[in-house]
C-alpha cells in the first residue's frame, strides 16, 4: 500500500498531471472580461429602470391634477370634469377577488395533484404528462383568445340555453322578481288627490300577482314619482283601489332609479343565472382561464423546491400523502406559492383584453351588486378615456393609472406582508 | 476471492444449519430472544436493478443492531423496507417475507400508516419541519392520538427528556426548530419519531452529519432507549457500530456476509470480507 503510494508521487513528479501540464488564462484578461460582463449587466438594469422612471413620470405628470374626489367616487359622465371611475374601481375589486377566489384554490389543488401525487402506472404517467404539456403552452396563449372562449363558455354557455327563451335571456335564475310598471297620469283618480307637483308615477306589480293587477295599487307597493325631472321611490300605502291613497312616503332605497314603464326586476345580492351572461361571473371565470397556468406552474415550482426529506420526515411517523401535504408540504411553499399568485393576480388586475370582449359595454354607471351584474374595470375604463378625442379625457385617464397603479401596490404590499408573516411563522 | 458470491454465503447457511443470525444470538442458551423482525429470503429491486439478495435474517427485540458495510451495499434499502418508506419510490419492489410478529409487512393490504408509526425512522440529516420546536414534537401524537392540551404538553415533554434535549430547548419549545445546531435537530427528530410510541425505531446514519460531542450525546441516547425500543441502526463509524450495538450485521454487494455478536464480529470474525472491513482494509 505504502509502497504504490510513493509510487503515485514519485510519477506525479516526473510528468505534471494534465491539470499542472495547462497553461493558465492570464488574471488581467479574466478580469477585464469580468469587468464588461458586470457594466453590461448594470446598462441592461439601468434601461429598464429608465423606461419604468420616464412611464412613470410622464403619467404623474399628467395624471396628478386629475386625482380628485370626483375621479375616485363619480361615475362616468359625457363631461370630463364631472366623470370618475368608482363603478370601475369596485368592478375591478369584485372581479379580481372573485377570481382569486376561483382561481388560487383550483390552481394550487391542480399544482399539487401534479407534484404531490404522481401516478405509479404507466398510463396515468402518460396522461399526466399530456396535462403538463397542455398548461405549459396555455400559458403562451394571447389573452384575446381567452376572451374569444369566455365568451362562448361562460357568457352564452355555447348557447345550450338559447331553446328555452330569446337570445341574451336568463333560462333559469334565482334571487330575482319580476314587477311590471304602470305609469299612471297625474290626473289618474287613484293617486292625484289634486296634488299639482305629482305629475307621473309608476307602480311596480310582481309579475307572479298580475292577475290582481286591476286592484293595483295595494299597500307595500312601490311606486317612482317625478322629482325635479328625477324618479324617485315611494311607497304606496293604499287600503283600496278606488279610494284616494294616503299620502306616500319616500323610500330609502331605489329599486331602479332609471325604470321605465314595462317589466323591471329587482335582484337580490344573491342572484344567480344560467347562462351567466356578461356579468361579474364570467369575467372573473375568463380572467381565471388567464391566470391559472401561471398560477399552477408557479406554485408547482414552489412545491418542487420542498426537500423531500421534510415529506419523509413526515412520511415516517405516520402521516398519510394528504396529511403530508397539508401539515407540511404545503406550509413548507406557501411563501413560494403565494410569490407566483401575486404576479398572477397583478396580470389580471390589467388585463383589458379578454375583459373587452366579455363585459362588451363600457358604460357603467352602477358598481356590481351581485355575481351576474354587469361591470367594467380599470384598465377598460382608461382604455375608453385614453381614446377619447378630448385632452381632459387623456388627463383623468392618466388619474385611473396612477389609481390602478396605487390598488396593484396595496394588492401586492398586503400579499407581501401575509407572505412575510407566514415565512417568520415556519423559520 | 475478495469478492463474495452467492453461493459462499449459502454455504455459510448451510454449515450452521439455520439462519445466520441465529447463529450467535445473544441470550441465554437454550432461551432464543424474541424477535421483532423476520426476514426471510428478502430480495429487493429498482426497477431492474437488485439491490439486496435474499437476506434471511431475525432483528431481536430491544437490542442495538447494527447494520454496516461499504457504501451502496444496500443498507438503507433493507432498512426503509422495515417500515415502508421505500414505497416512496415507485420504481422499487420487494419479495419474500418480512413479518413483524405475524404480520406481513409486505402485503399490500398492510396498514403503513400504523406500520410507520409503530417503526420510528429517523434519517442521515436532521430533517425537522419547519415549525417550532414544540409543533415539530406534536406533530405526530396530533395525527394519531386524541390528546388534550395538557396531555399533549406533558407527551412533548416526555419525548424530549427522552431523546435528551429537554433542558437544551425548555426555555425555547415555540421558536423554530431550525434554529437549534445539527446535533440538537437530530435529537428532536429522535424525539419526534418517539413522541407516536413506536416499538422499533430505524436510524439511517443518524450521526454522520454531526460532531462527536453530539454523536456521543446520542450513543448514550440510544443505551437508554435499547430498554424499551428496538433499535436498528446504520453506520459507516466502526467504533460508533462496536460502541453502542449489541448485534452487528455486514453487508456486502446487497447480499448479508455476517450477523452476529458485536464483539465477535469485531474480534473474531468468521468471514475474510468482514474481517477486511471491519479493519478498515475494505477497498
Ligand atoms: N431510488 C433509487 N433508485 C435506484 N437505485 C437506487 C435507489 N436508491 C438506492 N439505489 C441503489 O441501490 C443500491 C443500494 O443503495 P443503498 O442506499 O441502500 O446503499 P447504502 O448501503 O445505504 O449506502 P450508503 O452507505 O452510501 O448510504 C445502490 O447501488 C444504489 O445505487
Ligand atoms: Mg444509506
Amino acid at each position: 500500500m505504502s509502497d504504490s503510494a510513493s509510487n503515485d508521487t514519485l510519477t506525479s513528479q516526473e510528468s505534471p498531471s494534465p491539470a499542472e501540464r495547462a497553461t493558465l488564462v492570464g488574471g488581467r484578461r479574466r478580469m477585464s472580461t469580468d469587468r464588461w460582463f458586470q457594466r453590461l449587466c448594470i446598462a441592461t438594469a439601468a434601461a429598464s429602470v429608465m423606461v419604468l422612471v420616464f412611464l412613470l413620470a410622464s403619467i404623474l405628470v399628467e395624471g396628478i391634477p386629475a386625482l380628485t374626489s370626483t375621479l375616485v367616487l363619480g361615475t362616468p359622465e359625457p363631461n370630463p370634469d364631472e366623470a370618475g371611475m368608482w363603478p370601475a374601481i369596485t368592478g375591478t375589486l369584485w372581479v379580481c377577488s372573485l377570481c382569486a377566489l376561483i382561481s388560487l384554490p383550483l390552481g394550487i389543488g391542480t399544482a399539487v395533484l401534479l407534484e404531490e401525487f404522481k401516478p405509479r402506472s404507466k398510463f396515468a404517467l402518460r396522461a399526466y404528462q399530456l396535462i403538463q404539456l397542455n398548461i405549459s403552452n396555455l400559458a403562451g396563449v394571447p389573452s384575446v383568445v381567452y376572451g374569444i372562449l369566455g365568451l362562448t363558455a361562460f357568457v352564452s354557455m355555447f348557447s345550450l340555453f338559447d331553446q328555452v327563451r330569446e337570445p341574451g335571456a336568463a333560462a333559469y335564475e334565482i334571487g330575482a322578481t319580476y314587477y311590471d310598471q304602470f305609469s299612471n297620469l297625474a290626473s289618474d283618480p287613484f293617486l292625484s288627490m289634486g296634488s299639482e307637483e305629482v305629475a307621473e308615477r309608476y307602480f311596480f306589480v310582481p309579475v307572479n300577482a298580475r292577475t290582481d293587477a286591476p286592484t293595483i295599487p295595494k299597500p307595500g307597493m312601490q311606486a317612482l314619482e317625478y322629482v325635479d325631472n328625477v324618479l324617485v321611490p315611494v311607497e304606496v300605502t293604499v287600503t283600496d283601489p278606488f279610494d284616494a291613497p294616503a299620502e306616500p312616503e319616500a323610500l330609502s332605497y331605489a329599486i331602479d332609479i332609471n325604470a321605465v314603464p314595462g317589466r323591471i326586476s329587482e335582484k337580490n345580492w344573491y342572484y344567480f343565472r344560467l347562462p351567466f351572461g356578461r356579468g361579474v361571473l364570467a369575467g372573473a371565470l375568463t380572467l381565471m382561464l388567464v391566470i391559472l397556468p401561471v398560477v399552477i406552474i408557479s406554485a408547482q415550482e414552489a412545491l418542487r423546491a420542498v426537500p423531500s426529506s421534510l415529506r419523509d420526515g413526515a412520511l415516517g411517523i405516520g402521516a398519510t400523502p394528504w396529511q403530508v401535504v397539508w401539515n407540511v408540504t404545503l406550509p413548507a411553499s406557501i411563501p413560494g406559492i403565494m410569490t407566483g399568485s401575486i404576479l398572477a393576480m397583478s396580470r389580471a388586475i390589467g388585463e383589458t383584453a379578454p375583459i373587452l370582449i366579455i363585459a362588451g359595454i363600457v358604460y357603467i354607471r352602477n358598481s356590481p351588486h351581485h355575481l351576474m351584474d354587469s361591470y367594467t374595470v380599470m384598465p377598460l375604463q382608461i382604455y375608453n378615456w385614453t381614446s377619447r378625442p378630448q385632452e381632459e379625457f387623456h388627463q383623468i385617464a392618466a388619474g385611473g393609472i396612477i389609481l390602478l397603479l396605487a390598488i396593484l401596490m396595496t394588492f401586492n404590499a398586503v400579499a407581501v406582508l401575509i407572505r412575510h408573516r407566514m415565512h417568520k411563522q415556519q423559520v | 476471492m475478495s469478492i463474495v458470491s452467492r453461493d459462499r454465503k449459502v454455504q455459510v447457511m448451510n454449515n450452521t444449519g439455520e439462519p445466520i443470525p441465529s447463529e450467535s444470538a445473544n441470550a441465554a442458551p437454550g432461551q432464543k430472544p424474541e424477535v421483532a423482525l423476520h426476514l426471510d429470503n428478502l430480495s429487493a429491486w429498482y426497477g431492474d436493478f437488485q439491490a439486496l439478495h435474499s437476506i434471511t435474517l431475525d432483528i431481536p427485540k430491544n437490542q442495538v443492531t447494527a447494520f454496516i458495510g461499504p457504501s451502496g451495499c444496500g443498507k438503507s434499502t433493507l432498512l426503509r423496507w422495515f417500515n415502508r418508506m421505500n414505497d416512496t419510490i415507485f420504481s422499487a419492489r420487494a419479495t419474500g417475507t418480512l413479518r413483524m410478529g405475524d404480520q406481513d409487512l409486505l402485503s399490500s393490504r398492510t396498514d403503513v400508516v400504523d406500520l410507520r408509526r409503530r417503526v420510528g425512522i429517523v434519517f442521515q440529516k436532521p430533517n425537522p419541519f419547519p415549525k417550532s420546536i414544540f409543533e415539530n414534537v406534536a406533530f405526530g401524537p396530533r395525527l394519531h392520538m386524541k390528546l388534550n392540551r395538557s396531555e399533549l404538553n406533558d407527551l412533548v415533554e416526555w419525548a424530549l427528556r427522552k431523546a435528551s434535549v429537554w433542558q437544551e430547548v425548555k426555555d425555547r419549545l415555540h421558536s423554530p426548530a431550525v434554529g437549534l445546531s445539527g446535533g440538537q435537530q437530530q435529537r428532536l427528530c429522535i424525539a419526534r419519531a418517539i413522541a407516536v410510541g413506536p416499538e422499533m425505531l430505524l436510524m439511517d446514519e443518524p450521526c454522520s452529519a454531526l460532531d462527536p460531542a453530539s454523536t456521543l450525546a446520542i450513543e448514550n441516547l440510544m443505551d437508554e432507549l435499547r430498554s424499551q425500543y428496538t433499535i436498528v441502526i446504520v453506520t459507516h463509524n466502526m467504533q460508533q457500530a462496536a460502541r453502542s450495538s449489541d448485534r452487528t450485521l455486514f453487508f456486502f454487494e446487497g447480499r448479508l456476509i455476517e450477523a452476529g455478536d458485536t464483539e465477535l464480529i469485531f474480534t473474531k470474525p468468521t468471514q475474510k470480507q468482514t474481517e477486511d472491513y471491519v479493519r478498515g482494509r475494505f477497498g
